[in-house]
């Protein structure tokens, strides 16, 4: 019971932390390594916001969110659309502008256990005798509301139908009129504010560490990867994957080795599929 | 005179031309014009370790090189063969675990221990890369960028190799200057190796083989061993500067995977130059001392080249290298239209 | 069927070969011998499984069901390389130079290769001391003019027709035994074709068993003594050119309604 509760509230945090990368490489193919230090700004910002500046928690989530589309764009408009296409300039350059991020908010002098953000909910309640709090419930709850308004939004709605046109074949798109440097832009918005949805979701739970952003970033690629690189469903269902089998190393082997079958995952499902579970069409393409 | 009615014009030196090819034989001023950027590298690179004040710089001047190497062999995988490979640090820290293990547990001389390491930790890596090898572009960069931490990882979790303190106690070379030298030479050898590999039969198979890997298979050739033995000269040459840099330190532990190592190589090759094979010993030769300058502001310094790798993509692509080369061949002058 | 009154045993013969890609049927129990000294022709309307037809053979796919024999052995599910090296040689339809090389570089790959150590190279040139010479040399047999400095220029300024040819000659520095065309005389102007065709005749004189897809039908009959149509991945016709002609089936489904003749004179 207790590997089931953790490994459910694992596997939604993991699929947070995906779904953005996932998001924006689907649409965009741009890897966005910076993925993990919006992640963490997202959390400095809001927490910047509600400690010394002393906004309500409501308008501090909102203002920091927006900021975090706005860094996405920024990054999209002013670097990464000219290296569009050449796919390893592309992963230095947003490597880079995430170490830069990172490292400097290290400089900053954010480091240590001092930074929390406060939880949405106090309080816990006992599931099959498991105590689990109330915030990680949120989380969960937000994490499949996410998931499924991503859904909606991706077949319903006409941004969401062109994103998705785009994603397909970007030469189709621009005939049809669709602008792809305006949706990229978009779609690195989106991937910032999703990375912003899971940092202020998740560090509630824990204090707030430059380190972490490298994590998230391992994390949300192995998620990307094992679920097939821009297959945000794919994304998902990995998440489960990973979530589930990370909690059993740890309940079995040692914490250590989380990390591990992470890192495992992404080589093994690379090695064996490299088109990943839910991205079959690529397979040929990518091995042949 | 307003820039509508001029334009630049760049035209190929006159002794540029001439010593295209056998005719450079004909005249000391041709062959001299071939020979002095070549010169230049190599007698600069042995004053150095003379040049440099104290110590400390004399450490830096080594650490310059280790990093060269790494950068060198970045440069080769990603702009020869086509395989880009993000995780440098993966074949510093393999190397400089063999190293230390040789050492400190076997009590076998650097002379010997780094040799061995590039061996063995070249086919340590091959052998691990092996399953990757079918993989191209972005898929190849993010494993290998996930090798190193991984490695880390395990050393961690199983606590081997004396886990998280790493392995202590190892020898230093005999002397500075023996260290400096040693790691000089290697670094020329690799150099002016490669650049001749780059251009027999074989590495135009590797070229072929970045190319278009579905013709070099149609032509009868096994591409999976090519990638391999280029995989392993390049895995090597990481050991055995992750080698030295562990007998330098007498230390190697699990920071020998850190990042560091992964990324100031890759920015050294944008900065001076892809597929120059020169052009990243250059961008170590600016990056790293810059870097130990900037050591007093801490991580400060990783911001600051990544701000200038950023820049040097957008704005400068081609690098340091191709900008010389073209200042060193071409007259550039503006002409009347 | 033919092969039966052919004493000799096929050097190429596919039985029952099907591929299928994620439900659609690219290939459907195709039967095909291919005999030694045979020019055969593969024609079919797009998408009709021709190209798929040369990835089954050169390994470049993997069957989903059937066998594929070259000289009595069983190659199915062989690596790319490993057919190359056993004597069948491709070109591809999307042409794939070694776009950042010189043209005669193009070939020191080829030259280099295994198989080409072993035979000598095109005509069995022997001693492959210097590559570089030799590549020169088959690109000036196959039509790169030595004296305008073709063979030295980048491959990426070449026009089509010169990569078309590049991508013979690579198929040739192996020394094949057969040589697959993919759609060659695809993409060249008039008397590029004209050129060609001397140039295919001139090969199968030396020996070499081709195979050739083509959509260009007055050149392919030109030079085929055997044809087989290719419809949704499944055999219709298979026999001399005059026979492929005259069948009925041939006419409805490749040309529509008109009149063969009538195509045979436009195409």
């Amino acid at each position: 019971m207790e590997i089931l509760v953790y490994g459910t509230i694992n596997s939604v945090s993991l699929a947070l932390m995906g779904l953005g990368f996932a998001m924006v490489y689907g649409i965009s193919r741009v890897p966005n390594f910076a993925h993990g230090a919006l992640y963490i700004i997202c959390g400095f910002v809001t927490w910047t916001l509600l400690q010394k500046i002393g906004m309500p928690y409501g308008l501090a989530i909102v203002l920091s969110l927006a900021a975090n589309g706005l860094l996405g764009i920024l990054m999209y408009r002013l670097v990464l659309i000219r290296v569009r296409g050449m796919s390893i300039s592309e992963i230095i350059s947003s490597y880079a502008i995430g170490l830069a991020i990172l490292e400097g908010l290290r400089y900053g002098g954010f480091r240590g256990m001092t930074y929390t953000l406060p939880v949405f909910m106090d309080g816990m309640v006992i599931i099959g005798g498991v105590p689990v709090d109330y915030h990680r419930i949120v989380m969960v709850v937000i994490g499949i509301l996410l998931v499924a308004a991503l859904w909606v939004f991706t077949h319903f709605t006409r941004l969401g139908l062109a994103l998705q046109g785009m994603a397909q074949d970007e030469r189709a798109a621009l005939m049809l009129g669709i602008d792809s440097d305006f949706m990229a832009m978009l779609a690195m918005g989106f991937g910032a504010v999703l990375a912003g949805v899971a940092a202020i979701s998740i560090l509630p739970l824990g204090n707030i560490v430059v380190e972490s952003g490298y994590h998230v970033l391992i994390m949300s690629i192995a998620v990307c990867i094992v679920g097939g690189l821009g297959s945000w469903m794919g994304a998902f269902f990995a998440a489960f994957i990973i979530g589930y089998a990370q909690i059993l190393s740890v309940v079995f082997l040692g914490s250590h080795f989380q990390m591990v079958v992470a890192l495992l995952a992404i080589i093994l499902t690379l090695i064996l599929k490299p088109s990943g579970l839910f991205g079959q069409q690529k397979e040929l393409e990518d091995r042949v | 005179m307003s820039t509508e009615n001029r334009r630049k014009e760049r035209i190929d030196r006159g002794i540029k031309v001439r010593s295209d090819g056998l005719y450079a034989l004909m005249s000391w001023r041709e062959m001299a014009y071939l020979i002095a950027p070549r010169f230049i590298l190599i007698a600069g690179l042995l004053a150095l370790p003379l040049l440099m004040p104290g110590l400390y710089w004399q450490r830096v001047i080594s650490i310059v090189c280790i990093y060269a190497i790494v950068a060198i062999s970045f440069d080769f995988l990603a702009h020869y063969v086509g395989l880009v490979c993000l995780g440098g640090a993966f074949f510093i820290g393999v190397g400089g675990y063999i190293a230390g293990i040789f050492n400190a547990y076997f009590g076998m001389p650097p002379l010997l221990t780094i040799p061995l390491a590039a061996i063995a930790g070249g086919l340590f890596c091959t052998l691990l890369l092996l399953p990757c090898l079918p993989l191209r572009g972005v898929y190849f960069a993010i494993v290998t960028l996930m090798y190193p931490l991984f490695m880390a990882r395990i050393i961690e979790a199983f606590d081997i190799f004396g886990g998280t303190d790493g392995i202590l106690g190892i020898d230093s070379f005999s002397s500075a200057f023996v260290e400096q030298y040693f790691v000089v030479g290697i670094l020329l050898v690799f150099l002016f190796g490669l650049r001749r590999l780059v251009n027999t039969d074989m590495g135009l198979i590797f070229t072929a083989v970045m190319d278009n890997d579905q013709a070099v298979r149609a032509s009868g050739i096994n591409i999976t061993h090519y990638k391999a033995l280029a995989v392993f000269i390049a895995s090597a040459m990481g050991c055995l500067a992750g080698a030295c840099l562990t007998h330098i330190y007498m230390w190697s532990g699990i920071s020998q995977f850190a990042l560091d190592f992964s990324i100031l190589p890759i920015a050294a090759t944008v900065i001076g130059g892809a597929g120059t094979l020169a052009g990243p010993v250059i961008g170590c030769l600016i990056l790293v001392p810059v870097s130990e300058l900037l050591r007093d502001f801490g991580t400060l310094r990783i911001v600051f080249y990544a701000t200038i790798l950023v820049a040097f993509i957008l704005f400068r692509s081609d690098g340091i290298m191709a900008f010389a080369k073209r200042k060193y061949e071409q007259i550039e002058r503006w002409t009347q239209v | 069927m033919k092969p039966d009154t052919n004493p000799k045993p096929p050097m190429l013969r596919m039985e029952n070969v099907s591929k299928t890609f994620g439900g659609v049927t690219a290939l459907s129990h195709v039967d095909l011998d291919v005999h030694e000294g045979d020019v055969l022709g593969i024609i079919g309307p797009n998408g009709s499984g021709k190209t798929t037809t040369v990835n089954a053979i050169t390994g470049f796919i993997r069957p989903s069901g059937g066998r594929i024999f070259f000289k009595g052995k069983n190659i199915t599910g062989k690596k790319p390389h490993q057919i190359a090296d056993m004597g069948i040689t491709r070109t591809f339809q999307i042409m794939r130079p070694y776009y950042s090389l010189p043209a005669y570089k193009n070939l020191v790959i080829p030259l280099f290769s295994p198989r080409a150590k072993r035979t000598g190279g095109w005509r069995g040139g022997g001693n492959l001391g210097d590559r570089k010479t030799i590549a020169i040399d088959i690109l000036e047999e196959i039509g790169f003019e030595r004296d305008s400095y073709i063979p030295f220029k980048t491959t990426s300024t070449l026009p089509t027709g010169y990569l078309k040819r590049l991508e013979l000659a690579r198929c040739l520095a192996l020394q094949p035994e057969i040589l697959i065309c993919d759609e060659i005389f695809s993409g060249l102007s008039m008397s590029e074709i004209a050129s060609m065709v001397p140039l295919i005749e001139r090969l199968q004189d030396d020996g070499i068993t081709i195979v050739m897809i083509e959509h260009r039908l007055r050149e392919l009959f030109q030079v085929a003594n055997r044809v087989m149509v290719l419809n949704f991945g499944e055999k219709l016709v298979e026999g001399t050119p005059e026979e492929v002609m005259a069948d009925e089936r041939v006419k409805e489904a490749y040309f529509g309604s008109e009149k063969i003749e009538e195509v045979m004179t436009y195409a």
